[in-house]
């Protein structure tokens, strides 16, 4: 039989005591070998709905089925089918990367004579071999990140959850810890459940996108879909003199909205143009520029059209809610 | 085979393991103990000089106190180190494992117990090492090492309750000059008779330090005294189980949280 290792959420609400609605009514589909980004700010309710779904934390109200079990009443089962790497590498600095994969084997209660191999082939799969009998309190950021994925992975979980895996890590770390999630998807069929206030992030992971504002989905789509939503491009004019500032806006402003700044040459050109129609414009009117770039729409703008903030500037704004 | 011993003996085996790569922490409550006690034998020789003091050692009639002592340093230690894990998340980590609150209160007192065992060799051999003869014999003395296993499973599951009903170490340290209030309001430096001063004697009493000091103290200096043996014994279960209860409850409370 196939092992149902969906994610469906309804109406799920987490209220703390004296506290804000961290999460509130959350509907939320995962399908099996999915990779689902969940997108938002710090503050916004993505943690929460992660410790909920875990069963690290009971939901206030709602309903949450993981891998076919109730998060409510169905704790264990739910645990046996997921794996999690939480938002802080929970690791212990004394021990060594092999001493944690020899407690979790043992713990996840892998047979004797299987514990060993799996230890290695999830040291060698996270490039922690070399650094498997030194203490963790040494390991540098990225590697912690690595060993915590390992140690999600123990038990063959069919679900994996990652809360803001890559938060804090050097690009190069980053990028590898991507290869691996999307390897995990695509050739052992693991549905994850990622969060993450990085654009990128969800962009080059992620299958879908749910973004996340005070605990509220405010828009759920493929990357693609959602960009495609905002739909318009925008044009960035650097001047080669600043004298030319005023003349540049001036064409501008004749192909779109402006964006940004005062300062800043930029518009979202309107439908049905494109950046040679606004390069066109500046060569009939002499203007040189020292660089002129067109550029997608963005997730930011995504999550900028659906509630009036950027997604950094909103990052600013905690709302009281633990984690994310 | 159920994977429960195993489970045990891996949280187990963390603990131990712990200890030992934390000398800055596992050396002091060996060596302290030993030497507040060498200190007090000094300065407190001339007690033995009392009528009705009940060895001319004094080294002999202390040597229960580093047992204590030490039990109590250890509460702190496992106590901090539990509260550490709820704080770094670890402890989030093992709640999702299937493991549960049973054998992870199990696997931390086993790791507490053992370390108190070997506490309690140390100290047995100090004492040997100073001349002290154990008036039990050595049966004596490994009935001492199961006493001091009991003592450990009940200071341990005070110091896990105190770390799951808190879930900080700093509460836990700051607790722990309270925990000492109690060994000095003991019979640790006199006898209860010879106490003179009133409220002392009524304090040290009732105070169920005494008479687990006075157990281990009967082993080394009387020989088999039935009844401070069942004294001892008895305060030591009972502190145990209710210890036990009480941090199991907790741990399940954590672990609905969790």
């Amino acid at each position: 039989m196939t092992r149902d290792n969906s994610i469906v959420v309804e109406k799920l609400v987490r209220q703390f005591k004296k506290g804000p609605r961290a999460v509130d009514g959350i509907d939320l589909h995962v399908a099996p070998g999915e990779i689902y980004g969940f997108l938002g700010p710090n503050g916004a309710g993505k943690s929460t709905t992660v410790l909920m779904l875990t069963t690290l934390l009971p939901p206030t109200d709602g309903k949450a089925l993981v891998g076919g079990y109730n998060v409510r009443t169905e704790g264990p089962k739910v645990r046996s089918v997921i794996g999690a790497a939480l938002q802080e590498a929970a690791l212990d600095p004394l021990l060594t990367g092999r001493d944690h994969l020899r407690l979790q084997t043992m713990l996840q209660a892998i047979p004797r004579p299987e514990r060993k191999a799996r230890q290695n082939e999830l040291l060698d799969r996270v490039g922690l071999t070399e650094a498997a009998d030194r203490k963790v309190g040494g390991y540098s950021g990225g590697m912690k990140r690595r060993l915590d994925l390992a140690l999600a992975l123990v038990h063959r979980p069919s679900i994996l959850f990652l809360d803001e895996p890559t938060t804090g890590l050097d690009p190069q770390s980053r990028t590898a810890l991507w290869e691996e999630v999307a390897r995990l998807a695509r050739e052992d069929r693991v549905t994850v459940f990622l969060t993450t206030q990085y654009l990128e992030e969800a962009d080059v992971l992620a299958d879908r996108v749910g973004i996340i504002d005070h605990g509220k989905i405010v828009a759920e789509g493929t990357p693609a879909a959602l960009k495609a939503e905002i739909g318009r491009a925008s044009i960035h004019v650097i001047p080669r003199s600043e004298e030319d500032r005023p003349r540049i806006i001036e064409v501008l402003l004749r192909f779109g909205e402006k964006l940004g700044s005062e300062r800043d040459l930029a518009v979202r050109l309107n439908d049905g143009l494109g950046m040679a129609d606004v390069i066109r414009a500046m060569d009939a009117d002499g203007i040189v520029a020292a660089d002129v770039e067109l550029r997608a729409p963005t997730l930011d703008d995504v999550f900028l059209a659906k509630t009036g903030r950027t997604l950094e500037g909103a990052a600013t704004g905690e709302d009281g809610a633990p984690g994310g | 085979m159920s994977a429960l011993p195993t489970q045990v003996g891996a949280l187990a085996q963390r603990s131990i393991m712990r200890t030992a790569r934390q000398p800055a922490s596992a050396i002091p409550p060996l060596l302290f103990p030993v030497a507040l006690m060498l200190l007090n034998s000094g300065g407190l020789h001339a007690s033995t000089e009392l009528p009705g003091f009940p060895t001319d050692s004094f080294l002999a009639f202390a040597l229960a106190v580093p047992f204590i002592q030490g039990a109590l340093f250890s509460t702190m230690n496992a106590g901090t180190d539990l509260a550490r894990d709820i704080q770094t998340g670890f402890f989030s980590r093992l709640a999702l494992t299937p493991v549960r609150g049973g054998a992870l209160l199990a696997g931390q007192l086993a790791g507490i117990v053992t370390l108190g065992v070997l506490q309690a060799i140390f100290y047995i051999t100090c004492g040997l090492l100073l001349g002290v003869r154990f008036a039990a014999g050595p049966a004596g003395i490994a009935l001492l090492l199961v006493y001091a296993a009991l003592v450990a499973v009940a200071f341990g599951a005070i110091g896990s309750y105190l770390a799951l009903r808190t879930g900080s170490g700093e509460a836990i340290q700051g607790l722990f000059p309270l925990l000492f209030v109690f060994l000095f309001v003991s019979s640790m430096n006199t006898p209860r008779n010879l106490i003179a001063v009133g409220w002392f004697q009524f304090l040290a009493s009732i105070n169920p330090i005494s008479y687990l000091i006075e157990c281990i103290r009967s082993l080394v200096i009387t020989g088999w005294d039935a009844e401070a043996l069942a004294l001892g014994f008895s305060i030591a279960t009972v502190m145990a189980i209710v210890a036990v209860i009480v941090a199991s409850r907790e741990m399940g409370r954590r672990l609905d949280r969790a």
